[in-house]
């Protein structure tokens, strides 16, 4: 094994370019463990702590260009007015000491369906900040970047370099399913966002499905019925009935397995309590509650 | 390869590490401090954490080569780290430890045995305990001793960032140590009784 360590963000680049088959690490969260357990041996591991830039983030106009290795923990203290799903979901990560070190570049890298961030960042709307050597920088949609169980769009010479996540223009919620409050994998996950500039909703779901997905036609048909009834304007609770309709339509949207952590069928039915409350906490807040930042795990 | 780095405020030198090898296993077989304990191997139970910078990590999760130049505080430091902040000399906590026995292996059994007299810590010959280190003691939060290491950087990490901690607060910043004998109360008890006697102190 070779440790190649880039001083600059275009050294990682050319090294990238150079062995393709070198596996990044950052936080080391995921790599590590493989290593530990020797589930992986790397010919080429590609330490990205010394490039600096990929720690920082910006707030633009529109989106948060957020640097892939920045900390769950500087999310959770930094950006929890901007990126408020985002930062729900951050704190849901494993603990302290993993917070510290782990960030969304690595999340997306290993693109495992249970990865905490995928469905705050589907549900904000995000994209991908890759760049090649040769090639140069792309933008992924997030929609496009979860191609199957731990794979991602990503090129063998690409490295992400930032996410730009959407900032929030409503009410975004996070919620969870596992055993404890701290150190678990998700059995599920979903993501809800409120995006009133453009009277529309947007969902993420997590552990549930081969990849990270959007509930799209619960979207549609939420979407649909807020317009209807004027709910964006008179600020109404919504129906129950239009509630239980899209919970069923987000449970519909899942393609879950059975496995050690719980059956296809909680799943979904999980997914779907988690749709109907989600929606209820955000769409209270929108008219006008206070709870927008409180989260549930 | 080899990784230069500091630990406890001393420079240290690690010659052929394996590029895979990670800084717990550097820590523990390379530079012979068994302060920060073994045992998941994969960030669940925070047996291995020490201070990165100043930060809380789980050293089995950092690749020995990430901490080149870095700098390290394992629970072998803690007393002397504890006490050059009370001395005003470090409120980020990202600063180092000067005391030259800090380097010094204990051997575990050792190490117990002089803990639990009050005495001494790991850190060394004639080094105090600090409050944090004092207070599992008294509070008996300690049993097998395995977690100890591990929750006693954490809860340090803790009351130098809030000196007065809610409940919520000790149970959040000590959600990623496992401890499997204690059923946590006592550990519970004893960031209370280190929390207070801290603001006593001051």
């Amino acid at each position: 094994m070779d440790f190649l360590r880039p001083a600059s963000w275009e050294e990682a680049l050319a090294a990238k370019a150079e062995h393709p088959t070198a596996v990044p690490i950052a936080g080391g969260t995921d790599v590590m463990v493989e290593i530990n357990f020797d589930h992986r041996r790397p010919e080429y591991l590609l330490d990205l702590n010394r490039i600096g830039d990929l720690y920082e983030w910006e707030v633009g106009e529109e989106s948060v260009r957020l640097g892939a290795s920045v900390p769950y923990t500087k999310i959770m203290e930094s950006l929890r007015a901007e990126l408020p799903g985002l930062a729900l979901a951050s704190h849901t990560v494993a603990s302290p000491q993993i917070r510290n070190r782990g960030g969304v570049g690595g999340n997306l890298g290993t693109a495992s369906p249970a990865g905490d961030a995928h469905p705050a960042l589907l549900a904000a709307g995000a994209e991908v900040e890759v760049e090649s050597a040769a090639r140069g920088t792309r933008l992924i949609p997030i929609d496009e970047f979860y191609t199957g169980v731990k794979r991602n769009a990503l090129r063998p010479d690409e490295l992400i370099r930032a996410v730009h996540v959407k900032k929030a223009d409503g009410p975004q919620q996070y919620s969870k399913v596992g055993t404890r409050n701290a150190m678990v994998i998700a059995v599920c996950a979903f993501g809800l966002a409120l995006h009133p500039e453009t009277r529309t909703v947007r969902t993420g779901i997590g552990s549930a499905a081969p990849t990270p997905v959007r509930a799209k036609a619960a979207e549609e048909f939420l979407n649909a019925a807020l317009e209807e009834g004027g709910f964006w304007d008179n600020g109404k609770i919504i129906t129950p009935s239009v509630a239980k309709q899209f919970a069923g339509l987000c449970s519909a949207a899942c393609n879950p397995i059975d496995d050690v952590r719980g059956t296809a069928s909680y799943r979904r039915h999980a997914v779907g309590v988690m749709a109907r409350r989600t929606l209820t906490w955000t769409w209270e807040s929108y008219r006008g509650n206070h709870r927008t930042t409180e989260g549930a795990a | 390869m080899r990784v230069n780095f500091t630990v406890n405020g001393r420079p240290q030198e690690a010659d052929d590490v394996w590029e895979g090898e990670s800084l717990l296993y550097v820590l523990r077989e390379r530079l012979g401090l068994p302060g920060s304990k073994n045992a998941c191997e994969q960030g669940e139970c925070g047996s291995c954490t020490v201070r990165l910078d100043g930060v809380p990590v789980c050293s089995c999760l950092v690749a020995a080569g990430q901490v080149e130049g870095r700098d390290v505080v394992t629970v072998e430091g803690l007393a002397e780290y504890a006490k050059q902040r009370a001395e005003g000399g470090c409120a980020s906590g990202a600063c180092g430890t000067t005391l030259q026995d800090a380097q010094l292996g204990v051997p575990p059994g050792e190490a117990w045995g002089r803990q639990a007299k009050g005495t001494d810590s790991q850190t060394g010959e004639g080094g105090e305990l600090s409050t944090v280190q004092q207070a599992f003691i008294d509070a008996g939060a300690v049993q097998c001793g395995f977690c100890t290491p591990g929750l006693l950087v954490a809860s340090d990490e803790l009351l130098e960032r809030n000196p007065n901690p809610s409940d919520a607060d000790i149970r959040e910043a000590l959600s990623g140590n496992l401890c499997r004998c204690t059923g946590y109360e006592k550990i519970m008890d004893a960031v209370r009784l280190a929390a207070a006697r801290q603001s006593e102190e001051v």
